[in-house]
């Protein structure tokens, strides 16, 4: 019942607030004190893309033990994937006037498109790129890890070393996704120009159903008897094997359908933002997104949203107050919510069992299967 | 019976840096049969373990499980649905499950993500889940977390497990560790319970208990067999004596 509640809180929270919000922005005159003006639109379109990219997190993280400290690389892909398809929107009227090649690729003097180009300038197709892309790199990384039975820090080591690598890639001029500089520019999206506030609107009440769609999606996962095997994987993997249930499969299952869903929040924060570039891979954003989670509490969904919603209206108060202690601000964050709130914020809120005999317990267990591990 | 054996093995050595911690250990368990294991610490019978549900790989030897079923290529998940059962020696259940659920994934089934995803439970489960609960005495606390159990309670809990999976081979690692006597009493008549309908391997080094269980006995003692039979018979064997009390 707890959890129906929950259910019921968080999609009225997303769905409600980001409805509000959008109503006071368009149906409000400018002069109302009532008003939303736009920039707050536009924030509240990135925390929401932020808080897809958490959610995916706390499924793999919360739920599988799976700590990655890479999946901004997915939410980024997603990025380009979308960012290819905008250029191509932009057609002629980049300042080069091309009418297929982005002013990007004339600027460094090529003259054909290239293959991994094609099919962009549809919707439809880089819709399914978002997806098919970040996909297929989970898929393969996970298959590859997940068999070798890599876990723990050995397996975050790697997810961090992913994302570097995927952004030095991307910060060739030569692989053709603008460089340094990376795509921007954009004019408009399905012939609705970029600029105008009611399609900002639009794309921020686009990101929060997308969000809830997310959140029922990964419930109705945890809840299934999938779910179950994914928590007992979680919580003593040897044992599993012993029922005859492969970790490696159900891993690989939940950490694919997490990529997939960080790389369309991805997706929805390239046109709100109006850039994407090789600095979304950096490996510290993908460290970042895991706090969020930590913050919010790991392990219930809605705490990845609460989390990556609350950290980031700090981060954008303190950035603009006090820029320099922000990554003071936020390493001090990290330490005080392991040491004081392991549950994080909703753990706050919600009567659990309290952890303490229960801690006893699962050291003891911790200890045998680390001797059946041997 | 058609089947002559349940589980040979045959001349098996596992060796860590050098130290043999199997030296060519050959055993033959019958269909139905319950065998205690024993030995002083370090004879191999966590390893004998290891190698029968696919945790530690062999380097030589075979180990073939019903006709001609050779477990030394398969994995753990493999060996376990081929209906080979283990229990640790510290109770390990999934501790943020509730009890029922503990058993719902242990209940023999498919096992693939794939069902998983879309699984309903069935009436026929629902039924099983309820028998051994009833088995295992923890209906009332069928929808507490795993972790809220006493150790007593973990320890039946994992056994119910084992029963769900329905297995053909149950291998049970020290099942009265850390228990009073009336507990240690109660286990071994659960035990031959068990042993009605299928075929039970008890590592131990309780004489007590292995006494109580009434079975024949294999003593290991540096990674091979030292002396096989009925627990008189073994308290007799010389070699037995010295080994656990001419130090």
């Amino acid at each position: 019942m707890r959890l129906d509640r929950a259910n019921i809180a968080t999609l009225s929270c997303v769905l409600g607030g980001a409805a509000v919000l959008a109503a006071m922005n368009l149906l409000i005159p400018a002069v109302s004190p009532l008003h939303v003006p736009d920039f707050v639109i536009a924030i509240a379109g990135k925390y929401l893309c932020y808080a897809i990219l958490a959610l995916a997190i706390d499924l793999v993280w919360g739920y599988a033990g799976i700590l990655t400290l890479g999946h901004a690389a997915f939410f980024a892909l997603g990025g380009y994937a979308m960012g290819m398809y905008l250029m191509r929107e932009i057609g002629a009227r980049g300042v080069y006037a091309n009418p297929t090649l982005p002013d990007f690729m004339v600027f460094i003097g090529w003259t054909h498109l290239p293959w991994y180009w094609y099919g962009f300038s549809h919707f439809w197709f880089a819709l399914a790129m978002v997806m098919v892309v970040p996909g297929t790199l989970a898929f393969v990384f996970g298959w590859f890890a997940f068999r070798s039975r890599v876990s723990g820090v050995y397996l975050s080591i790697i997810t961090q070393a992913l994302t570097y690598a995927l952004m030095l890639a991307f910060f060739r001029n030569d692989m053709g996704f603008g460089g340094n500089n990376g795509m921007t520019d954009f004019k408009d999206v399905l012939g609705f120009p970029l600029n105008r506030e009611s399609t900002e609107t639009g794309l921020m009440l686009v990101t929060a159903t997308v969000l809830s769609l997310s959140f029922l999606l990964a419930r109705a996962m945890i809840h299934s008897r999938f779910g179950k095997v994914l928590i007992a994987v979680r919580d003593a993997e040897p044992r599993t094997r012993f029922l005859g249930y492969r970790p490696e499969s159900y891993k690989l299952v939940v950490w694919t359908v997490s990529a997939i869903i960080a790389a369309i929040g991805g997706a929805l924060y390239v046109p709100q933002v109006g850039i994407i570039n090789p600095s979304e891979f950096a490996p510290g954003n993908s460290i970042e997104a895991v706090i969020w989670v930590a913050v919010g509490g790991r392990g219930t969904l809605y705490g990845a949203i609460l989390g990556a919603m609350l950290v980031n209206l700090g981060k954008t108060w303190l950035t603009s107050a006090l820029p320099e202690i922000w990554l003071f601000a936020i390493g001090g964050l990290f330490i005080v919510v392991t040491l004081f709130l392991p549950r994080g914020i909703t753990g706050l809120f919600t009567t659990r069992q309290p952890p303490k005999g229960s801690k006893q317990a699962s050291a003891a267990t911790e200890a045998s299967m680390r001797e059946a591990a041997r | 019976m058609s089947e002559p054996t349940l589980l040979y093995l045959d001349g098996v050595t596992v060796s860590f840096d050098g130290f043999k911690a199997l030296n060519e250990l050959s055993m033959v368990l019958e269909p139905g049969e319950m065998r205690a294991v024993i030995g002083p610490n370090g004879a191999g019978k966590t390893t004998m373990m290891d190698v029968i549900t696919g945790k530690t790989r062999p380097d030589q030897g075979r180990i073939v499980f019903g006709a001609d079923i050779d477990l030394t290529k398969l994995d753990e998940p493999a060996i376990a649905r081929l209906g080979i059962g283990r229990k640790f020696q510290q109770p390990t259940v999934f501790e943020t499950l509730t009890v029922r659920d503990n058993l719902l994934l242990a209940l023999a089934g498919d096992r693939s993500p794939r069902f998983t995803l879309w699984a309903r439970e069935s009436a026929d489960e629902h039924a099983q889940l309820d028998r051994l609960l009833a088995t295992i005495r923890l209906v009332q606390e069928r929808d507490r977390r795993a972790a809220e159990l006493s150790h007593g309670q973990k320890q039946w809990l994992e056994i119910g497990m084992l029963l769900a999976q329905d297995p053909k081979l149950l291998l049970i690692d020290e099942p009265a560790a850390g228990m009073t006597d009336a507990e240690t009493a109660e286990t071994a008549e659960l035990l031959r319970e068990i042993n009605r309908t299928r075929s039970v391997v008890v590592i131990d080094h309780d004489m007590a208990f292995v006494r109580a269980l009434g079975v024949k006995i294999t003593v290991l003692d540096e990674g091979c067999v030292l002396a096989e039979g009925s627990i008189d018979a073994i308290q007799d064997n010389p070699h037995v004596i010295e080994v656990y009390l001419g130090r």
